[in-house]
């Protein structure tokens, strides 16, 4: 596929050189990239999912080394994993389901029916098909950027698993079936991916009230698309745009809401904190957002949630859901950070005789440093607003207070209930490990209400709760015996 | 000599007011050339004109009278000016730039010395100095201060050049004070000074009001037994009747007790800082705007939410004023110039502006005569009064100017009136000196003292913007040889940092560079933040340039202490919660442009839209709970001392 790999390379050029601006447009370039990498791959008779899988994460892998920083790659990466995995799990119920009818009727072409039987499956039956194809969730893959040694044990399990059931209904459909319903998804996902400042927007209203003050920092289009859409509500507000040097988005923004009509204050960066005492809420837009419930911003914000937090102002990040990323930040502010050019502080010219001070023995005398992003704590935050739409407020606080480790537990889960078809695989397992491993007596209570909330959320997402009992009997094991009582009392309560 | 001078005395004191040297190397013979002037007939036509000049003296502003005064012809004096100019330039410029690139760059005079300009920015003062450094502690002081204000001048006052500079200007008026004293009558006096009390209106007026014409009325009882003493010797009477006023516990004549009570009251009164000028008040804004002299023109596009504040048009009145140089009506040139240079941001910085302000007055007291029929206390302190307004409409003053004019305002009305106008200006003169010394130049010597002991060892100092302490703090530790690393944050749209970035590298300071958006990113390597103040008020709260509360709280939120340099004098009595009740309002069109980047010009064609407006904030109110410590000359103190200091120290320099 000569091709795909030019596209491939043409992308990663681009990635490298910083050439794609945000991480909106990056997330959807990279979906159609591996739209095109999907629909250029050439399948082999057995094993379809992996021979995808693997040459996404191929793909996927040179993505995300060309830019470790735009973590929206590694996202869709991971999303179009995902997919794949979920349409070759839809796709094995039905093998599993024709099988059984296949002993009564040996129809080859009932696909259809077979798949709208699949509700009336036994949980069982799905849960140990979804356990042999799924990757089996665990802490490390929580923890892996690129599930690579995940892959090993799994490639021969799955492989084998889909091995038999290729050898079971090896019908040529059935691979152009995978193919076509894996670049349905993908169109899906790219399609969510555009919409989401739509999505985003439409919540506007119930956020800002009329006369409201806000303040804003940089430019982002979600926050532009949110801010329009409440102005046309016709709620009357004023925002106040810091200009976010040294790149002076700023500048952009305010530009853009003048045209809309929306009346418009442009400060310094400097002048923030003198100016969030009149400010009703802080609205900005995310780079990312971590799996602890931490930000990764454009470089400014940090301070800005701080002056919010000092004031007691609201600060809320609006992000799409391509831009929640599964993985713990291990000093953000350095690892998921990226340097820029000095010369948008310094004239060159200017300092060009302060420049070369260093020419002698050890380091230069001037530095310049010029950071890109910024991380701003889980507890700084407010809101977050995503596009999804279950579960798009995810308040931080008003669960907070009800749990002991609230950024260890709570984030993962709000992470988690946010981008659900993303995350489960991952989240689960390791959130009610988390949870069992701080369980204690004294907080049964808190405990069982926290399984409550699980429960309906499985119930949701149609997950059985034979699933869950089974990973949790696993995580039980590892936990201390006290949890064991605490475990059933939640289950019951359930039931 | 001395009849002729009894007769002719009254022009020649005249003279004194609005005559300064005419060159330099006249200016220690000045004495000498005064007579001489007076009496030859070709230079008599300028005291003539000149002998009305002091009845020009601008109205106080504050009190909205005296229109009648002001009636009298406006009087352009043109030559005089003319030649006068240069060398005021000089005196300012040199001590009032803060930051020796700007004075070149800008429109200020040539420095004192020509080497300067060959090397270009702050290395050559710094260079120059470099040899003070070992031999005495003042002279090592000003070698540090170097990078920050060239103090020549001041520099020259410790050596004994003041004197001999001052001196003779000094000596000059005392000699002709009884002429000018003769004219003073105490009845035309007290009766000038009920005047313009009529026409107040506030509360605390009319009860000042009513004392006044007590006091009056008591002088006039009084006057039956002076006004004979005074016809003989009227000299002593004036003296007399304001002697005993600063104690007024003396129970000499009715009068004096009464004039003493009413200066203390006043004095009182200006305790309690006046209410600042609302700008959303229309009438007083109207007001204020007859009498100004800088024609302001209102901004496009004001900031609702500071309309309080002056929100004017930036750099449209300068060459309306520039211009307006030579028709000099009221205004001293000195002070004429030093509002220029405000304007333009020529000055910039709360001690440079403190110090190129009290330098103006300075002059204008040097070239001050009592006008007849006024006393010098009232007639200066209006003076002073209408000057200050002038300053306020090239730049609103900031906090340590307000206790500036407060002490120099107290030393005038504490002049005890025994002292002759020549005595009385000089000792002026010397309290200003001793102002700037001790309360500038010295606090800065002690709070570096004090400010280098929290330096270690590989240590990262973090410092924000520009301000001359922390410079001068940085570069001495430099000096005694510790090793540390310094970090600059900068903010548009002054981009002070990147000045003080060259300096301290040229010194061999190893520093880093950034933006007040990465400071958070910055912080954890920093292990202390070290910040300048413009104020520091009564509540703990720090007032300075904005951006520093940014700082603060991003360097408490890392646990990194603060520490605050700030001089005492600039400690205010006022108390802030937020930073818009009382800020000051830079030029808008700054945020929009962004020099030497062309890429960024979105708002370009913008700037008349109405829903766009841009804030260009100039100070900051940090709160206390951000600050560790604040370093200042009467030692480091938590913030939560600062009102001790206010109260116990406060009043000082009122009393020095």
């Amino acid at each position: 596929m000569p091709d795909v790999q030019a596209l491939v390379n043409d992308f990663l050029i681009k990635l490298k050189k910083r050439k794609i601006e945000g991480s909106q447009a990056t997330a959807r370039q990279t979906a159609e990239l591996l739209r095109s990498v999907i629909s250029q791959q050439r399948i082999p008779y057995t094993n379809q999912a992996g021979a995808l899988i693997d040459a996404v994460r191929a793909v996927g892998e040179q993505l995300i080394a060309a830019n470790p920083v735009e973590l929206a790659v590694g996202n869709i990466v991971r999303r179009v994993l995902h997919i794949i995995r979920e349409e070759n799990l839809s796709l094995a119920t039905a093998a599993i389901a024709g099988l059984n009818l296949s002993a009564a009727s040996d129809g080859d072409d009932d696909d259809d029916s077979e798949r709208d039987e699949h509700p009336v499956l036994s949980a069982a039956a799905v849960a140990a098909a979804a356990r042999s194809t799924l990757r089996p969730p665990s802490l490390q893959t929580l923890l892996e950027d690129i599930p690579e040694s995940a892959a090993i044990p799994r490639t021969p399990s799955s492989g084998g698993d889909s091995e038999g059931k290729s050898k079971s209904a090896d019908k040529s459909s059935r691979t152009r079936r995978l193919k076509h319903d894996v670049i349905e998804a993908v169109n899906e996902l790219i399609q969510d991916i555009t919409t989401c400042h739509e999505q985003i927007a439409e919540q506007a209203i119930e956020h800002i009230h009329q006369n409201e003050v806000i303040l804003t920092l940089g430019s982002s289009k979600t926050v532009l698309e949110f801010l329009y859409a409440a102005k046309e509500k016709r709620r009357s507000f004023r925002v106040f745009v810091a200009e976010g040097a040294p790149r002076y988005q700023g500048h952009l923004l305010a530009k853009e809401l003048v045209a809309r009509g929306l009346q418009t204050t442009l400060i310094t960066d400097s002048a923030v904190f003198a100016i969030i005492s009149r400010v009703n809420m802080v609205i900005v837009g995310a780079h990312a957002v971590m799996a602890n419930g931490g930000v990764i911003a454009p470089v400014g914000l940090n301070m800005v949630a701080l002056a919010a937090q000092k004031h007691a102002v609201p600060f809320v990040v609006l992000a799409g859901s391509h831009k929640l990323c599964p993985l713990y930040p291990h000093n953000p502010e350095v690892l998921l950070n990226e340097l820029r050019s000095p010369s948008e502080l310094l004239d060159f010219g200017e300092f060009s005789d302060c420049l070369d001070f260093g020419s002698g023995n050890g380091s230069p005398l001037l530095h310049v440093v010029n950071p890109a992003f910024d991380y701003v704590p889980p507890k700084l935050v407010s809101l977050f607003i995503t596009d999804t739409s279950n579960f798009q407020f995810l308040m931080e606080g008003t669960i907070h207070h009800t749990c002991i480790d609230s950024s260890q537990i709570i984030t993962p889960l709000m992470i988690w209930w946010s981008d659900e078809r993303l995350l489960q695989e991952i989240e689960l397992r390791s959130l009610l490990f988390t949870i069992f491993s701080n369980a204690s007596i004294s907080v049964i209570p808190i405990h069982s209400l926290f399984f409550l909330v699980i429960a309906c959320m499985l119930g949701s997402l149609g997950v059985t709760m034979e699933e869950v009992v089974d990973w949790q009997m696993e995580i039980l094991a590892q936990c201390r015996e006290e949890c064991q009582p605490l475990f059933y009392a939640g289950r019951e309560r359930d039931y | 000599m001395d009849a002729r001078r009894s007769t002719t005395a009254v022009p020649r004191v005249r003279q004194v007011g609005f005559f300064t040297p005419n060159a330099p190397p006249a200016q220690p013979s000045r004495t000498h050339s005064f007579p001489v002037d007076s009496s030859s007939p070709p230079l008599s036509n300028s005291p003539a004109s000149n002998s009305l000049s002091p009845v020009m003296i601008p109205p106080p502003r504050h009190l909205s009278d005296n229109l009648a005064h002001r009636a009298t012809s406006p009087l352009p004096v043109p030559e005089p000016s003319a030649f006068r100019r240069p060398i005021r330039s000089h005196h300012v410029a040199v001590v009032g730039s803060y930051n020796p690139t700007e004075s070149l760059l800008g429109s200020s005079p040539p420095l004192a010395s020509p080497s300067s300009r060959v090397i270009g920015d702050g290395e050559f003062s710094e260079e120059s100095t470099a040899g003070w450094f070992r031999r005495s502690n003042s002279a090592k002081f000003a070698s540090s201060f170097s990078g920050g204000f060239d103090l020549t001048s001041i520099k020259s006052s410790e050596t004994g050049g003041f004197h001999q500079v001052k001196k003779p200007v000094v000596a000059q008026p005392k000699e002709e004070k009884s002429g000018a004293a003769a004219v003073v009558e105490p009845q035309i006096n007290s009766s000038s000074s009920t005047k313009p009390l009529k026409e107040k209106t506030t509360k605390a007026e009319r009860r000042a009001l009513q004392e006044a014409q007590r006091a009056a009325k008591a002088a006039a009882k009084d006057m039956t037994v002076s006004v004979g003493v005074s016809t003989c010797k009227p000299v002593k009477q004036q003296p007399a009747q304001k002697k005993d006023a600063p104690p007024p516990a003396s129970s000499i004549a009715v009068s004096d007790r009464k004039g003493g009570e009413r200066s203390t009251e006043k004095e009182r009164r200006k305790d309690i800082p006046a209410p600042r000028m609302q700008f959303d008040d229309k009438s007083r804004v109207e007001k204020a705007k007859k009498r100004a002299v800088v024609n302001q023109s209102e901004a496009r596009n004001r900031v609702e939410l500071f309309r309080h504040l002056p929100q004017y048009e930036h750099g449209t009145q300068l060459p309306d004023l520039v211009s307006k140089f030579f028709q000099l009506d009221p205004m001293h040139p000195a002070v004429y110039k030093v509002g220029l240079q405000y304007l333009a941001g020529d000055i910039s910085g709360g001690n440079a502006r403190c110090i190129a302000m009290l330098q103006a007055f300075q002059e204008v007291i040097k070239d001050y005569s009592t006008p007849p029929e006024k006393s010098l206390t009232r007639d200066l302190t209006a003076k002073i009064s209408s000057f200050v307004s002038f300053f306020t409409e090239c730049r609103p003053l900031s906090m340590s100017m307000g206790n500036t004019i407060r002490f120099l305002k107290s030393r005038i009305a504490k002049l005890p009136l025994t002292v002759s106008e020549s005595e009385a200006k000089a000792s002026l003169c010397a309290d200003i000196d001793r102002f700037i010394n001790e309360k500038i130049v010295l606090a800065d010597k002690v709070i570096i003292q004090h400010a280098v002991t929290k330096i270690m060892n590989g240590d990262v100092l973090l410092t924000y913007g520009s301000s001359c302490v922390v410079e001068m703090i940085l570069l001495y530790a430099h000096e005694l040889g510790k090793q540390f690393h310094v970090v600059i944050v900068d903010s548009r749209p002054k981009l002070k940092g990147q000045a003080l970035l060259r300096r301290l590298v040229g010194k061999g300071l190893s520093c880093t560079y950034t933006h007040i958006n990465a400071v958070s990113y910055i912080m954890h390597e920093v292990t202390r933040v070290f910040l300048g103040s413009s104020s520091v008020l009564s509540n703990g709260t720090v007032y300075s340039r904005v951006g520093t509360a940014c700082v603060a709280m991003v360097a408490h939120a890392f646990h990194v202490p603060v520490l605050i340099c700030c001089e005492a004098y600039k400690f205010h009595e006022r108390v802030l919660l937020d930073s818009i009740c009382s800020n000051e309002l830079g030029d808008p069109d700054a945020i929009s442009k962004v020099p030497g980047r062309m890429d960024i010009n979105y708002l370009d064609d913008l700037t008349n839209k109405d829903n766009l407006q841009l804030l260009n904030l100039m100070y900051d109110a940090t709160p206390s709970e951000y600050v560790s410590m604040i370093i200042t000359d009467y030692g480091m103190i938590p913030p939560t001392s600062v009102p001790v200091i206010v109260r116990e120290y406060g009043r000082e320099y009122l009393w020095i």
